[in-house]
């Protein structure tokens, strides 16, 4: 079966700098890959790349086989539409450092926003959706919120329905609880946990060890642009091959 | 510790004679002012109660608020326009956005009023056709199409337009990038993330400016009284050149002039607060979480 992600020889540059410099990664369906490194290593660029947010400079990505960006034909690659490539990102869900609610919309109508304005489903169904997913984040008595009212732990919680909103084929987190409060990260990463355990395909980038261990079903450590290690989670991070990734872990413990 | 000290603060202040000077003084020139008006001889109020609601003055008062409320409207729309543009990537489409904000935010209104009330001067005839000297397919006079209502709106809407594209572009700019790549992210279309995104949460930067504008709109429009323009000031500058009432009908003119904007500050107020659900003040956030506490203890 074709991964549910599969990144080849992609390379990304901004200006003069070299962010990726040809990585090749596969997500398995139904796994879940934490990516670390230091900051500035190119994970979150990667991430980033796969809903095209960043483009990307030469290799390809293909996200349930399909060629996310562009439509390939005889003579080249030519650039996809904006129609299809919306439709492309609607079925990738992405959740972010910052979690970027829509400050001017409570939490359901964050939630609803997605599958009425780009779906274009009906706004009673989309609210039952968003109730029930709400509930299953443990916000239900929240959803009449705006985002200046909820805590962070909280905030990032309804970004994530929202994103589960679009019943997505594969979730990206981009340092999702690296803006967290430390007693926030708890809430906000059992939500993940119960997402992996339920077969979600997921593609971390994070500084939380522990849950690259015990939830991630495949570790990969980048540094200065490259996939210097990955593997099982538990052999990268307690045997270490590579001097680049004993050095890493050993700095943040 | 004494019972004292539980007690709620409840000290004097030590004396401020400047506060009271400055009361008193402030206070004499009010009333010195308010009775030199009411009894100077000169301010004929018999004839401003008179011509207050005269029906002339009403329709001028009738032109002004068409004037003000059409060239904002459109406005408005010219200037979200324009905004749009300047901050699109395509090079063509900045550059004439920039040389239309450009050109007129650089001219006096009061000549792009003139100068289109004039415009049959250099466009005898209007028309639509093949461009380029080809033969045109329907043409007006334009001395007939341009009367001074026309001429007023469309200096005031362009200008208008202007003014209001750097608004727009300022909220545009206020909203954090990250709300357009959230929504870009779940697959909204550039117009959908930009007219259920973006501007939505402009609107609390471009509302108050925008509000001010159109307060300013609303007394800008006297200057369509150099093309006589029909409005407040044009008819009362009639009337007081038939019957020498200058102060007078100045007066009554500024008295609708500031019920109009009365009436706009207010509806700004309400305005402004509508759009800034979503915005929890420090203020109002400890209000909802403490306040029941505090009433709490003291009961």
């Amino acid at each position: 079966m074709t991964p549910m992600v599969r990144i080849s020889k992609v390379r990304k540059r901004f200006g003069y700098l070299e962010v990726l410099k040809g990585i090749d990664l596969d997500v398995a369906r139904n796994s879940v890959v934490c990516v670390i490194g230091p900051s500035g290593s190119g994970k979150s660029t990667l991430l980033r790349c796969v809903n095209r947010l960043e483009t990307i400079d030469s290799g390809r990505i293909r996200v349930d086989g399909e060629l996310i960006g562009y439509t390939e034909h005889t003579d080249g690659l030519r650039v996809l539409g904006e129609k299809q490539l919306c439709r492309q990102r609607a079925a990738i869900g992405m959740v972010f450092q910052g979690f970027h609610l829509f400050g001017n919309r409570t939490a359901l109508e964050n939630v609803i926003e997605g599958p009425v304005t780009v779906q274009g489903k009906s706004r009673a169904e989309a609210i039952e959706q968003a109730r029930e997913l709400l509930e299953r984040v443990g916000l239900a008595d929240r959803a009449e919120h705006y985002p200046a009212q909820l805590s962070g732990g909280q905030q990032q919680r309804v970004a994530i329905a929202r994103s589960l909103a679009m019943r997505p084929k594969v979730m990206l987190f981009d340092e999702p609880t690296s803006a967290l409060d430390p007693e926030l990260v708890a809430e906000v990463l059992a939500v993940m946990r119960d997402l992996a355990r339920e077969g979600m395909t997921m593609m971390v980038v994070t500084h939380e060890m522990r849950f690259a261990r015990d939830a991630g079903d495949h570790l990969v450590f980048m540094d200065d642009g490259v996939i210097v290690e990955q593997g099982d989670p538990r052999a990268v991070l307690e045997q270490p091959r590579e001097a680049r990734t004993r050095a890493f872990l050993g700095q943040v413990g | 510790m004494s019972a004292a000290e539980e007690l709620p603060i409840n000290a004097k202040h030590p004396p401020r004679p400047g506060r009271w000077i400055a009361a008193v003084l402030a206070g004499f020139v009010l009333v010195w002012l308010a009775y030199t008006i009411i009894v100077n001889p000169n301010l004929h109020w018999d004839i401003v109660v008179d011509q207050q609601f005269d029906h002339r003055i009403l329709a001028g008062l009738g032109v002004t608020i068409a004037l003000a409320v059409t060239s904002m409207v459109v406005g408005i729309v010219l200037g979200v326009l324009v905004a749009v543009m300047q901050l699109s990537a395509n090079p063509v489409l900045r550059a004439a956005a920039g040389l239309y904000t450009w050109f007129f935010r650089g001219t006096p209104l009061l000549v792009q009023l003139i100068f289109w009330f004039n415009l049959a001067l250099i466009f005898p005839t209007v028309g639509f056709g093949v461009p380029f000297g080809g033969p045109q397919l329907v043409e007006w006079q334009t001395n007939a199409l341009i009367t001074p209502f026309v001429a007023g709106l469309l200096g005031l809407t362009i200008n208008e337009g202007a003014y209001m594209a750097e608004i727009v572009r300022a909220g545009i700019s206020s909203v954090a990038h990250g709300q357009r790549e959230a929504a870009e992210a779940l697959g909204m279309p550039n117009r959908a993330v930009l007219r259920r995104v973006v501007l939505p949460q402009a609107m609390r930067v471009i509302i108050p400016p925008t509000g001010n504008q159109f307060i300013s709109m609303l007394k800008t429009t006297s200057m369509v009284s150099v093309i006589a323009g029909a409005d407040l000031l044009t008819v009362a500058q009639h009337i007081y050149l038939d019957n020498f009432e200058v102060i007078a009908l100045l007066i009554v003119a500024s008295i609708w002039y500031l019920v109009l904007t009365t009436i706009a500050s207010v509806g700004q107020h309400f305005i402004e607060k509508r759009f800034n659900r979503g915005q929890i003040t420090l203020r109002r956030r400890l209000g909802r979480d403490l306040l029941p506490v505090v009433r709490r203890r003291k009961s």
